[in-house]
């Protein structure tokens, strides 16, 4: 039993041939996910450090939330 | 063959082919290669196909792959409309370009080379056919030849949606996230290399990393072929050595001595100004001015042209040749052709087309699954810092003299509509 520590990040990345801009990702996770003005999302490209734990769990419902199912969380270990 | 003579890969005359043992007389072997992979891996060979990637470790990741049917593909489709580099090596000696993927598929462990000719140029086609049936006649040895004729699109040539071709008939490209990433025809991995790449594959297996460096810059060996056209006497492909100067270059072609501009790489390429005429072409000194050899095309833009038409008009054909899979790219190139297309004529409102222009360059670039979009911002943030004056003066609504003189200086091919576009 010891407190998990969370090091290192993740990226969640947008299949673009999957994604249709049903828009569902920017309303579930507004923290990580941009809109350009044709609805389709724009994600940073820095990865999000993995301790901010608001932005993984908007992370998975974006993921979840995706109707295209274009979504996926890539986690990255710390450099 | 001498080591510091030209030309290597356009011995002979395009138009008609050298036959097999004419080839095999010609370029015979003159030292005793020992490890081809080595050989590869010491002539520091870089992919012709535009993205200048080194052969041999594309070679070493395929080699490293596990499963015993391998797959070696020579991209001949020549997405660029503009180039001719590839049809004209195909019409002069295709025998260099087997030989180059024979070697290949050796190096890999493959037993199967797939040609891929687009199905619009018959001429290549046939070049490759006859080759094909006179290695079959004269009972060569080595992989298993196979020509296939894809339809011709601008990214059907992108190697992700060339197997995709190959796997189901669809010359989409694939969303690839892994990097490296090994591509798969039914499960079999597949190494992917242009053309040109090959024919030099095949030089460096006869005589050797050596001979092959003799000739260009180090970190550009070997030679080049590029396809000069726009604002010169005469268009052709041309085998040069990278490290000469684009003067030189152009010298050549009997191009314009004093251009306005030169579009290098292709249509997903970068202008460059016309002052930088005594720049050696080859990647690493082009590089600090935003430019690359790419798929050895240069476009010269004379004076009298104007290069927001062109660029405008390229981005025109280039949004409509988008496979309309990523929205970035379905959407964001034709709002950019838009864009330039008020630019071009130049009204009022033009200072926001010029705002937005830019502004959208940043939203589109890195979106899409393939690098078609990243080509065309490329292009167009290329030509926003090299005719900086004249989107300026078309933005303040007084349009360049070369724009209202109606000269074209790039080919463009006809818009066809979306409903026309082949992909299978």
């Amino acid at each position: 039993m010891g407190v998990k520590r969370r090091t290192g990040g993740f990226y969640l990345r947008v299949n673009p041939i999957l994604c249709d801009g049903f828009g569902h990702c920017h309303e579930l996770a507004p923290e990580l996910v941009r809109m350009d003005e044709w609805g389709y999302p724009i994600i940073d490209k820095e990865p999000t450090p993995l301790s901010d734990l608001a932005a993984l769990e908007s992370a998975r419902y974006a993921v979840r939330g995706c109707p295209r199912q274009a979504l996926r969380i890539e986690r990255v270990s710390e450099t | 063959m001498l080591a510091h003579e030209l030309p290597r890969l356009l011995f002979g005359t395009p138009g008609t082919p050298l036959t097999l043992a004419q080839h095999e007389a010609t370029f015979a072997p003159s030292v005793k290669v020992e490890s081809l992979f080595n050989e590869l891996a010491g002539s520091g060979l870089t992919g012709r196909g535009g993205a200048a990637f080194p052969t041999a470790r594309k070679a070493e990741l395929l080699r490293d792959q596990r499963g015993h049917h391998k797959v070696v593909v020579v991209n001949a489709m020549e997405g660029e409309p503009v180039s001719y580099k590839d049809s004209t090596l195909l019409s002069t000696n295709p025998h260099l370009v087997l030989d180059g993927a024979a070697i290949l598929a050796s190096i890999i462990g493959a037993k199967h080379v797939i040609v891929c000719v687009s199905r619009d140029n018959p001429t290549a086609v046939g070049h490759v056919q006859r080759a094909l049936d006179e290695r079959k006649r004269a009972g060569s040895r080595g992989p298993e030849f196979e020509l296939e004729t894809a339809p011709w699109r601008y990214v059907a040539g992108e190697e992700s949606a060339l197997v995709h071709w190959l796997n189901d008939n669809e010359s989409l490209p694939q969303y690839r996230p892994q990097r490296p990433n090994v591509l798969k025809i039914s499960q079999h991995s597949v190494l992917l290399d242009n053309v040109e790449t090959c024919a030099n594959v095949g030089l460096i297996g006869r005589f050797g990393a050596g001979w092959f460096r003799a000739l260009g810059t180090r970190t550009s060996p070997g030679s080049i072929l590029v396809t000069i056209t726009g604002a010169v006497e005469r268009p052709k492909v041309l085998e040069v050595v990278p490290g000469m100067t684009l003067r030189t270059v152009l010298s050549f072609a009997d191009a314009d001595p004093d251009p306005q501009a030169l579009l290098l790489g292709g249509y997903g390429g970068s202008w460059l100004d016309g002052a930088f005429l005594d720049t050696p072409y080859d990647n690493e000194s082009l590089a600090p001015l935003g430019a690359s050899v790419g798929a050895g095309i240069v476009v010269v833009l004379g004076r009298e042209g104007c290069g927001v038409v062109e660029t405008q008009r390229v981005v025109k054909w280039m949004a409509n040749e988008s496979a309309r899979q990523c929205g970035p790219c379905a959407f964001g190139l034709p709002a950019l052709s838009e864009d330039l297309a008020e630019l071009s004529t130049g009204s009022r409102t033009s200072t926001k087309a010029l705002q937005r222009l830019e502004q959208r360059c940043g939203v589109i670039e890195g979106r899409g699954a393939c690098h078609h979009p990243d080509g065309v911002v490329r292009l167009v943030r290329s030509a926003l810092h090299v005719f900086a004056e004249d989107f300026m003066s078309h933005a303040r609504g007084t349009p360049c003299l070369g724009s209202r003189a109606k000269k074209y200086f790039v080919a463009v091919p006809q818009l066809e509509h979306e409903h026309e576009l082949i992909w299978e």
